[in-house]
C-alpha cells in the first residue's frame, strides 16, 4: 500500500510534482500515467526516498521509505534501466544487491533465470541492449521477492515477447497480492495491464480511477461519414446541414466526415432531406488512448513545431499547389468530446488552449497554404501518431495488429 | 483486465504489515526470510563490488607497477653509482619515496572512482534504493576502500623497503621507529589520501572533478611555492614547502626539504583531520542532498 499526501516537489522555480495524493492498493496493477517530463519518476524517486519531498508525505504500508525495516526486503523497484555500472556483470551487480539486503545468494541466480538472463549473466552490462538492461532492472526489482513493486517505464526497449512477458509478470505479481505500481506514458499498454490508473500532468493529479470507470468516462462515440468522393459539393452542403441540426463536424485525412453530437439516424435523415448520397456512415468510439491525449492535451510540456526550414526551401514551380495541410492534434476540437457522465472531471482542460509553450496554435509554415480548407494550423510531421490509426476508414484492422495498435474500433 | 485475486491467508504478517490497522487488502508474504541488516551487509557488498570492476585492477595495477618498479629501478642504480661513504648516515627506506609519489595519483583515482562512478553511471540509485541509510554506504565503501588501499600500498612498501635495506649496504641500518614510520606510517598516509579522495568525490559527484582536485591539492603548494619569488612572501612559500603533500611524505623518512614542518608521525595526524571533517560533510551534505 504506498499512500501520498500532498505531495510537493519544487526544483528551484520549477515545480516537478504539485499537492499529490493518491493511493495506490495491493492486489492490483495500478498504471501511472503522464506526459513526458509530468513527474512521473520524481513522484516514483520520493516514494523511493530518494528525493526529499519539498512538501507533503508518502508512505509504503504505513512508513517513510528509509524508515522501512529492511526496505529491499519491502519494497522492490525499476527506476532506470541503466542505472547500473556497466563495467560489472550481471550477476555481480545483483550479487552486491542481495549482500546489502542479506537475501542468499542463490536467489540470485533464481532471479537471473525470471528474467532469462543465465546466459549472459557473467557478461559486463555495458554490452546490454535497451530491452536487456530493463530485464536486469526487473531482476533487481524482484531480488528482495518484496510486497510492493515499483516499475519505471518497464517495457521500453523490450520486443513484443518481452512486452508481453512484463505484462503478465506484472498481472501475477498483483495476483499475489502484492502491490503494482507501473508507470508509462502509454494508454495502450496500460489498458491492457493496469486495473487501476493514476493519470498526472505537470505535475497534478487529472484523473484516480478503474481502468473500467476510465473506459466509461472517456470513450465518447462519434460517427463517420463519407460522401460520394466525386462530388466535392455534396460534402459542403451536408456539412452545412448537420451543423445547422446542431452537429458538430471535423473533416479527416482521407476526405470523410467525423461528427459528434448527432445520433446516426438523425445523420442519415439528415443526409436524405438535403439530398446527399452517402458512401459510409458507421459508429465509432474514441480510443482510450485518445481519450487519454484529451486529458493531458493541455498538460504536455514537450510539442514539437512545424520544421520551418526558413530560408531552405527552394520556391515551388509555379502551378504547383503546396501540400494540403492535415488535420491533426492541436486542432480546436480534434478529439471527441467528453461524454456527459464524465461531469465534474478534474482535467477539464479548456478545448484547444493553447498551452503556455504557445503550441497549441504553432505559427502557419511553409506547408501552411493560407485560408486552406480545414483552416488551423496543422503540422504535417507533428503528433502523427493520434492521426494515424483514423486514417483507414471502414475496413476493420487486421487481428494481428489489433493487439499492440489498440485501433479505436477495439474498444 | 485481470480481477484481483480474493485475499491470499496470511500465516504471520511482518511486523511492519502488522502496523497498518486491519488493513482491508490482500498482502504478500516473501518465503524468503527478512534478516536485520546491518554495516557488515554493505561492507560485504562493497567488497563485490569493488572487486568486480576493472577499474581496481588497473588502478592498483599501475600502483603496483609505479611503487614496486621505481623504488627498486632507485635502488639499483643508486646501489650502482654509490661512492665510498655517499650514503653515510642516510636511511635507505627513503628511495622508496620516489614510486611512492606517483603511485598516490592511483590511489587517489581508485578513491574517486569508488563513489563518483556510482553518480556516473546512476547506480548510487539502486544502492540507495537497497540500502536507504546513506551513511551506511558511505561507510562500508571507506571501510572496504581503506582496507585495500592500506593493505595493497603496505605489502609494496614493505617490499621495497627490504630490496632498499638489502642492495644499500652504505646506509645506515634503519631503526625500529624508522621501519615502522617507513612502511606501515606512511602507509597509513597515502591510504588516509585515497581516503580523503573518496570523500571528495561523494561530495563531488563527478570523477573527473574530484580526481583533477585531488592532483591539484597533491602538486599544487610545491608548484606555486617553487615560483614564490618575492620576499614578502617567505613565510606563505615556506608554509606551501612544509605542508605540501610531497614534503609530508619524505617526513616519513625525516629527511624533508626544509627544516621546520611536519616531523614524525604529524602527517598522519593531520591526514587523519582533514579526512575526518570532509567525511563528516560528506555524510550531512549526503542525508541532505536528493539522490
Amino acid at each position: 500500500m504506498i499512500e501520498a499526501v500532498g505531495l510537493t516537489k519544487r526544483y528551484g522555480d520549477k515545480t516537478a510534482v504539485y499537492n499529490l495524493s493518491f493511493q495506490v492498493r495491493p492486489g492490483a496493477v495500478t498504471g501511472f500515467l503522464g506526459p513526458n517530463g509530468s513527474g512521473k519518476s520524481t513522484t516514483m524517486r520520493m516514494i523511493l526516498g530518494l528525493d526529499n519531498p519539498t512538501a507533503g508525505q508518502v508512505t509504503i504500508g504505513g512508513y517513510p521509505y528509509p524508515k522501512l525495516p529492511n526496505a529491499p526486503r519491502q519494497v522492490g523497484a525499476l527506476l532506470d534501466a541503466k542505472a547500473v555500472h556497466g563495467g560489472r556483470s550481471a550477476r555481480s551487480h545483483l550479487l552486491c544487491l542481495a549482500q546489502l539486503s542479506g537475501i542468499p545468494a542463490r536467489r540470485v541466480d533464481e532471479v537471473l533465470g525470471v528474467v532469462g538472463l543465465q546466459e549472459v549473466a557473467k557478461k559486463r552490462s555495458k554490452g546490454f541492449s535497451l530491452g536487456m538492461g530493463q530485464r536486469l532492472g526487473i531482476a533487481a526489482a524482484l531480488l528482495g521477492d518484496p510486497q510492493v513493486l515499483l516499475f519505471d517505464e518497464p517495457v521500453n526497449g523490450l520486443d513484443p515477447e518481452g512486452i508481453l512477458w512484463v505484462r503478465n509478470l506484472m498481472k501475477a505479481l498483483a495476483a499475489e497480492g502484492r502491490t503494482v505500481f507501473v508507470s508509462s506514458h502509454l494508454m495502450s499498454e496500460m489498458a491492457l495491464t493496469a486495473d487501476h490508473l493514476i493519470v498526472i500532468g505537470r505535475g497534478q493529479l487529472l484523473a484516480d480511477m478503474s481502468v473500467k470507470d476510465f473506459i466509461s468516462a472517456n470513450s465518447a462515440d462519434f460517427a463517420r461519414v463519407r460522401t460520394p468522393d466525386t462530388e466535392p459539393q455534396l460534402r459542403e452542403k451536408l456539412t452545412s446541414a448537420l451543423t445547422e441540426a446542431g452537429g458538430h463536424v471535423m473533416p479527416e485525412q482521407d476526405g470523410a466526415l467525423r461528427i459528434t453530437g448527432l445520433a446516426l439516424p438523425r445523420i442519415s435523415d439528415i443526409a436524405h432531406d438535403a439530398d446527399v448520397r452517402l458512401w459510409e456512415l458507421s459508429p465509432h468510439q474514441a480510443s482510450l488512448e485518445e481519450a487519454y491525449m484529451r486529458m493531458t492535451q493541455g498538460a504536455v510540456d514537450y510539442r514539437s513545431t512545424i520544421d520551418q526550414k526558413a530560408g531552405l526551401q527552394q520556391p515551388l514551380p509555379p502551378g504547383v499547389q503546396p501540400p494540403m495541410p492535415v488535420p491533426g492534434q492541436g486542432q480546436p476540437d480534434w478529439y471527441a468530446p467528453p461524454s456527459p457522465q464524465e461531469g465534474g472531471q478534474p482535467f477539464a482542460m479548456p478545448q484547444g488552449q493553447p498551452g503556455p509553450y504557445g503550441a497549441g496554435q504553432p505559427p502557419a509554415g511553409p506547408y501552411g497554404a493560407p485560408g486552406a480548407p480545414g483552416a488551423g494550423q496543422p503540422n504535417p510531421y507533428a503528433q502523427s501518431a493520434p492521426a494515424a490509426p483514423q486514417a483507414p476508414a471502414a475496413p476493420p484492422q487486421p487481428p494481428a495488429s489489433a493487439d499492440l495498435t489498440k485501433p479505436e474500433d477495439a474498444r | 483486465m485481470s480481477t484481483p485475486q480474493p485475499p491470499m491467508p496470511q500465516a504471520a504478517a511482518p511486523d511492519w504489515q502488522a502496523a497498518a490497522p486491519g488493513s482491508p487488502y490482500p498482502t504478500y508474504t516473501s518465503p524468503i526470510p527478512v534478516v536485520r541488516t546491518h554495516l557488515g551487509h554493505a561492507i560485504s557488498s562493497e567488497w563485490t563490488k569493488i572487486r568486480s570492476v576493472r577499474s581496481t585492477m588497473w588502478t592498483l595495477g599501475v600502483f603496483l607497477l609505479l611503487v614496486v618498479g621505481i623504488g627498486l629501478l632507485v635502488a639499483v642504480l643508486v646501489a650502482a653509482n654509490q661512492g665510498e661513504d655517499s650514503l653515510k648516515g642516510q636511511n635507505p627506506l627513503s628511495f622508496g619515496v620516489f614510486g611512492l609519489l606517483l603511485g598516490s595519483m592511483c590511489i587517489i583515482t581508485l578513491g574517486v572512482l569508488t563513489t563518483a562512478s556510482e553518480y556516473g553511471t546512476g547506480m548510487i540509485r539502486t544502492t540507495m534504493t537497497a540500502c536507504p541509510s546513506r551513511a551506511r554506504v558511505l561507510t562500508a565503501k571507506a571501510i572496504v576502500f581503506f582496507a585495500v588501499a592500506f593493505t595493497v600500498t603496505f605489502a609494496s612498501v614493505l617490499l621495497v623497503a627490504v630490496a632498499d635495506v638489502a642492495m644499500l649496504k652504505g646506509a645506515k641500518d634503519p631503526s625500529g621507529g624508522e621501519w615502522l614510520r617507513g612502511t606501515f606510517g606512511i602507509s597509513l598516509y597515502i591510504a588516509l589520501l585515497g581516503l580523503l579522495s573518496l570523500v571528495v568525490g561523494s561530495i563531488i559527484r563527478h570523477s573527473a572533478g574530484a580526481i583533477t582536485i585531488m592532483i591539484a591539492l597533491v602538486l599544487a603548494p610545491l608548484v606555486i611555492a617553487l615560483f614564490m619569488f618575492s620576499s614578502a612572501l617567505e613565510k606563505v612559500r615556506q608554509a606551501l614547502f612544509d605542508y605540501s603533500i610531497p614534503n609530508q611524505l619524505s617526513a616519513f623518512y625525516t629527511n624533508t626539504l626544509s627544516d621546520t614542518g611536519p616531523t614524525g608521525w604529524d602527517p598522519v595526524w593531520i591526514a587523519l583531520g582533514v579526512t575526518a571533517v570532509a567525511f563528516a560533510g560528506a555524510v550531512a551534505l549526503l542525508q541532505q542532498r536528493d539522490v
